[in-house]
């Protein structure tokens, strides 16, 4: 409690009446940075200690050595992992899906929330309403009538989408459609109307001030809406573990938990180097996009 | 045209009528448009979020094989099983506590960062944002490692302190922190990034003016800071609540709903039952049990946003 | 370049008018300043002009074309945005040909009509900067460029100096007379400040309640008001208005202002007041320099009086002076060497050559 209220003594350090409060600042800005590093330490060891234990070889991780320090640094796993066939096809599987679905959103959500934050119609509140509602509803609410639903259209019609990677191009979009199309009607909507009147009367249609004004202008929205629709692609786990089995088939985060854990036999070197490589690609986006990303996640709750 | 102008008052009846197509086609026009536009969004969640929804109801209707309606005899089946029950009792317990506990660390960590200066709070903020964006099933995993029954790293350095080993997941309760700290460790960063978004947009003159009335740290933070950020608090909350009450990925790769099914939530037991054993309507009577709280969360979010869009 | 007019325009939302039926021609090369409170429907009626409001009855031509069905982009307008409206992610020069670039002009032809404007505006350095980089003052000229680049028939303003401090509106003020000095293109102007629409306006149009009050010359609204809002829409400070009545004393047609204070009619005005009713309320309606210090000798019609002034507001070339009658707050102006202080007495003279007598039930002058 004493460091929240040294802490809390920081808003009044513009207040240079008093000696002690410069004083106190100085103790408050110490404590912050202790317990900061303490939070830091908090939030980056199991990445960190995911890149430790891929570093070394099944030997040394069952020698039971110290477990925060790599005694025989060595690439082997990543080696094995990258000439894996098995491993690449689950990578290039959740790359396809995550692409593919990241057009699929930006192609429904960009038009619909256009519509939505300028072309008034009949019942464009409420639909606006009803996508945020949409965003609301979690996937371990419909994976058990999507999965009945998918077997159905498989059994009526013979096209067999379970156990497909590429049913899930039609499930995932449930997941970000709504809200990116939440964020974009946010963004949309912050442009002045004055913006797409100067674009009528300069002679665009519609469909020009869309492509032409409102998309280049709300591109960070853009931005932080693909972002979103991307890292959620990615990080997806319950669908594709619901509806794909065949090695083939699978996705990143389910192919390293059903292919490398065998049993009770755990080969934990490979099993973190695939979870390292697996949250490479939303941390390498986040590292270079992070206002973006910190954007959109903030978006959801701050617009609107 | 240029008729219609030189006798204007000759032809006002049928340029009334003609105005009043015109103006009724560009009308129907523009929001057939924009009705087309929305449309791919609408068949998406009507086809499969709203269907699914419903189907779900009816599945829970039926018996195993999926021939016969029970009515309400899932249910019935589900409230005299123990399992059951436990899984309620956890679910609640995981829920409530994790939120509770992700929302006091953001606050507080949020402070941390809004205290110190404000050209080095961009990298403490992506530092600790890093949990939020690795895919909970991978980090769940590193988890899942560092509480190695025989080889946990966290054992490894308790040790040196004479405590331990910990069964992080092999006991019932030490299983229940553990994916209560995971879902922690995930969540935090989401609450800090909120709190810390509306900290930066409590006005500086509200604390100096708070200070010259001679309020302490408590009374700033009390009548200053947490009125100003009520709004989100509320949002966050609530949010994190159904996200919580709905997880899969952590428990499920962290325990399986182990030992002995203490862990299981709704959603793991649902697909435990489900999909695991191929009972589909039980496993979707399960999963309705989540409904209710996401109800009552998605009414205060809707109201908090409606509220909104009046003031505006 | 065309002439505009408005037949009986008409714009209802719902169930409230808030354009009453507008009668307005606008001849070619003209300067109209439609000037009102906020709310008086002017907005709006440049906004059915331009296309972006549907007309809900009426008419409205352009160049002789029936235009109420027109889409704003056939209409051959352009518009300058009280926020300017420049789009944030083209330069200045992109900004400037996104129009001509939709209707897919030449290049050549592009490049010189945006350098043409840019020489014209003295914006040519800014011409590869994104709006953000510039000033509020550059960003209305971008704007205006902008409008002159498409050489259109009308131009529209919607209130373009709003947004700009009390100085640079002075500056921009003359810069938009200059440039319709040169393009001569008929201009429709909507603002608040009647400052503005004085200086700027071949003609203005004073609006009040979705209805046309009067339509005129600078001078001639400001000397010759035809109704109470409009004598003290225009002018400022405003023109007071005391209640006030005719009698006759000894023949002579005189007004009753308070039971102490009456003041004859001069002769060149009794002709026109003889006929109104000695019992009917009405207004004496005089501006603020109309009230000044007594001088030794006062022209015919010219008459003094005392008053104790409450305050006074020393401006430099004049002293504002305010003083109460009968409750009715008054408002003079007197040469700063007057001796007026507050609280204190002083000898003040009216001109009643220059006055105004007003209904007071309706609001007309008479």
């Amino acid at each position: 409690m004493s460091t929240i209220t040294i802490d809390k003594a920081g808003p009044t350090r513009k207040v240079k009446k008093y000696g002690s409060i410069s004083r106190d600042r100085a103790w408050a800005l110490r404590w912050s940075y202790f317990f900061l590093v303490l939070f830091a330490i908090f939030s980056l060891t199991p990445p960190l200690y995911m890149l430790i234990t891929s570093l070394k070889s099944s030997a040394e991780i069952s020698a039971a050595t110290n477990p925060w320090w790599v005694y025989h640094p060595t690439l082997e796993n990543y080696i094995g992992l990258l000439t894996s066939n098995q491993f690449l096809r689950f990578f290039w599987n959740s790359a396809w899906v995550s692409i593919i679905v990241v057009t699929i959103t930006m192609l429904i959500s960009v038009p619909a929330a256009f519509a939505l934050a300028r072309m008034k119609f009949w019942g464009s509140a409420t639909l606006a309403t009803g996508v945020f509602l949409t965003y609301l509803i979690p996937d371990t609410l419909l994976f058990i009538p999507l999965f009945k639903m998918f077997v159905l259209i498989g059994d009526w019609t013979g096209i067999q989408l379970i156990n497909r990677w590429y049913v899930l191009l039609f499930i995932y979009p449930t997941l970000t459609v709504p809200f990116c199309t939440w964020i974009m009607i946010g963004y949309f909507a912050s442009i002045p109307k004055e913006l797409d009147e100067a674009a009528i009367i300069d002679g665009a249609s519609w469909f020009q001030t869309l492509t032409r004004i409102f998309i280049p202008v709300a591109l960070p929205g853009l931005i932080a809406a693909t972002i979103f629709a991307f890292t959620v692609s990615w990080a997806q786990f319950l669908y594709p573990l619901v509806f794909t089995t065949s090695t083939d088939q699978l996705v990143l985060p389910v192919g390293i938990i059903t292919t490398l854990i065998k049993g009770d036999v755990f080969n934990w070197g490979q099993i973190m180097t695939g979870a390292l490589l697996g949250a490479a690609p939303p941390l390498i986006i986040y590292a270079f996009l992070m206002d973006y990303y910190i954007a959109g996640l903030t978006a959801g709750a701050t617009k609107g | 045209m240029a008729d219609v102008a030189l006798h204007p008052n000759r032809v006002p009846a049928t340029k009334a009528t003609r105005r009043r197509n015109g103006l009724h086609n560009a009308l129907r026009r523009k929001s057939t448009v924009a009705f087309l536009m929305t449309l791919p969004l609408i068949l998406l969640v009507a086809a499969f979020v709203i269907y699914p929804a419903l189907y779900s109801l009816h599945l829970a209707t039926l018996n195993k094989s999926m021939t016969k309606f029970i009515g309400l005899g899932n249910f019935e089946f589900l409230f005299k099983r123990d399992t059951f029950w436990l899984v309620v009792k956890q679910s609640c317990i995981f829920a409530i506590s994790a939120v509770i506990f992700k929302a006091l660390i953001g606050f507080i960590v949020a402070h941390f960062v809004h205290n110190v200066p404000a050209n080095k709070q961009r990298r403490w903020r992506g530092m600790l944002l890093v949990p939020w964006v690795i895919p909970p099933a991978m980090s769940t995993l590193a988890w899942l490692w560092l509480f190695d029954p025989s080889y946990s790293a966290f054992n490894y350095t308790l040790s040196f302190f004479g405590i331990g080993p910990i069964p992080w997941t092999g006991d019932a309760n030490w299983a229940r922190f553990s994916v209560i700290l995971v879902n922690v460790w995930y969540g935090a960063p989401f609450f800090m990034i909120m709190y810390l978004a509306a900290l930066k947009s409590v006005p500086e003159q509200l604390y100096e003016a708070a200070a010259i009335d001679g309020a302490n740290w408590w009374q700033r933070i009390w009548y200053v800071t947490l009125p100003m950020m009520r709004n989100i608090i509320a949002i966050t909350t609530l949010f994190s609540l159904i996200v919580t009450f709905a997880n899969f990925d952590i428990v499920r790769i962290l325990t399986a709903g182990g030992p002995l099914d203490h862990t299981h939530i709704f959603a793991t037991w649902a697909f435990r039952v489900g999909i695991e054993g191929s009972d589909i309507p039980l496993g979707a009577s399960v999963s309705l049990f989540m409904v209710p709280i996401l109800a009552v969360a998605a009414i205060f979010i809707l109201r908090d946003i409606s509220k909104r869009g009046n003031e505006a | 370049m065309a002439e505009v007019s408005l037949r009986k325009v008409v714009k209802r939302y719902d169930e409230v008018e808030a354009v009453r039926g507008i009668d307005l021609d606008i001849a070619d090369h003209e300067f109209v300043v439609l000037v009102g409170p906020s709310g008086c429907g002017k907005s709006t009626t440049l906004r059915m002009i331009a296309g972006l409001e549907d007309i809900s009855d009426g008419d409205i031509t352009i160049g002789g074309d029936i235009v109420n069905d027109v889409p704003p982009k056939d209409r051959d307008i352009a518009m300058v945005f009280q926020n300017y409206a420049l789009y944030p992610h083209m330069t200045v020069a992109e900004n400037m040909s996104f129009g001509l670039r939709l209707k897919h002009y030449p290049k050549a032809e592009i490049k010189s009509r945006v350098t043409e404007a840019a020489r014209m505006l003295d914006i040519t350095d800014l011409i590869d900067r994104k709006p953000k980089q510039l000033s509020g003052g550059q960003r209305q000229r971008v704007a205006m460029g902008r409008a002159i680049v498409r050489n259109p028939k009308v131009f529209l303003f919607d209130e373009p100096l709003s947004n700009l401090d009390a100085k640079l509106r002075v500056q921009m003020r003359i810069e938009i007379k200059k440039v319709h000095q040169k393009v001569r293109t008929t201009t429709v102007y909507v603002t608040h400040d009647q400052v503005e629409a004085m200086t700027l306006a071949d003609r203005v149009v004073v609006m009040n309640h979705g209805r046309i009050e009067q339509i005129g010359a600078p001078n001639e609204l400001y000397h010759k008001p035809a109704t109470r809002f409009v004598a003290s829409f225009i002018g400022s400070p405003a023109m007071n208005f005391m209640p006030c009545r005719l009698e006759d004393v000894d023949g002579r047609l005189h007004l009753r202002l308070t039971d102490r204070l009456a003041f004859p009619v001069p002769p060149a005005r009794s002709a026109r007041y003889q006929a109104v009713p000695r019992t009917e309320r009405l207004l004496l309606g005089i501006r603020p320099e109309h009230i000044a210090e007594a001088r030794p000798h006062l022209h015919p019609g010219v008459e003094p009086f005392e008053a104790v002034l409450d305050v006074t507001e020393p401006m430099g070339m004049e002293t504002l002076v305010y003083f109460t009658l009968e409750d009715t707050p008054i408002c003079g102006r007197v040469n700063p060497n007057a001796g007026a202080q507050d609280g204190a007495p002083l000898r003040l003279a009216v001109d009643l050559n220059n006055m105004h007598l007003l209904n007071e039930v309706t609001g007309v002058v008479l």
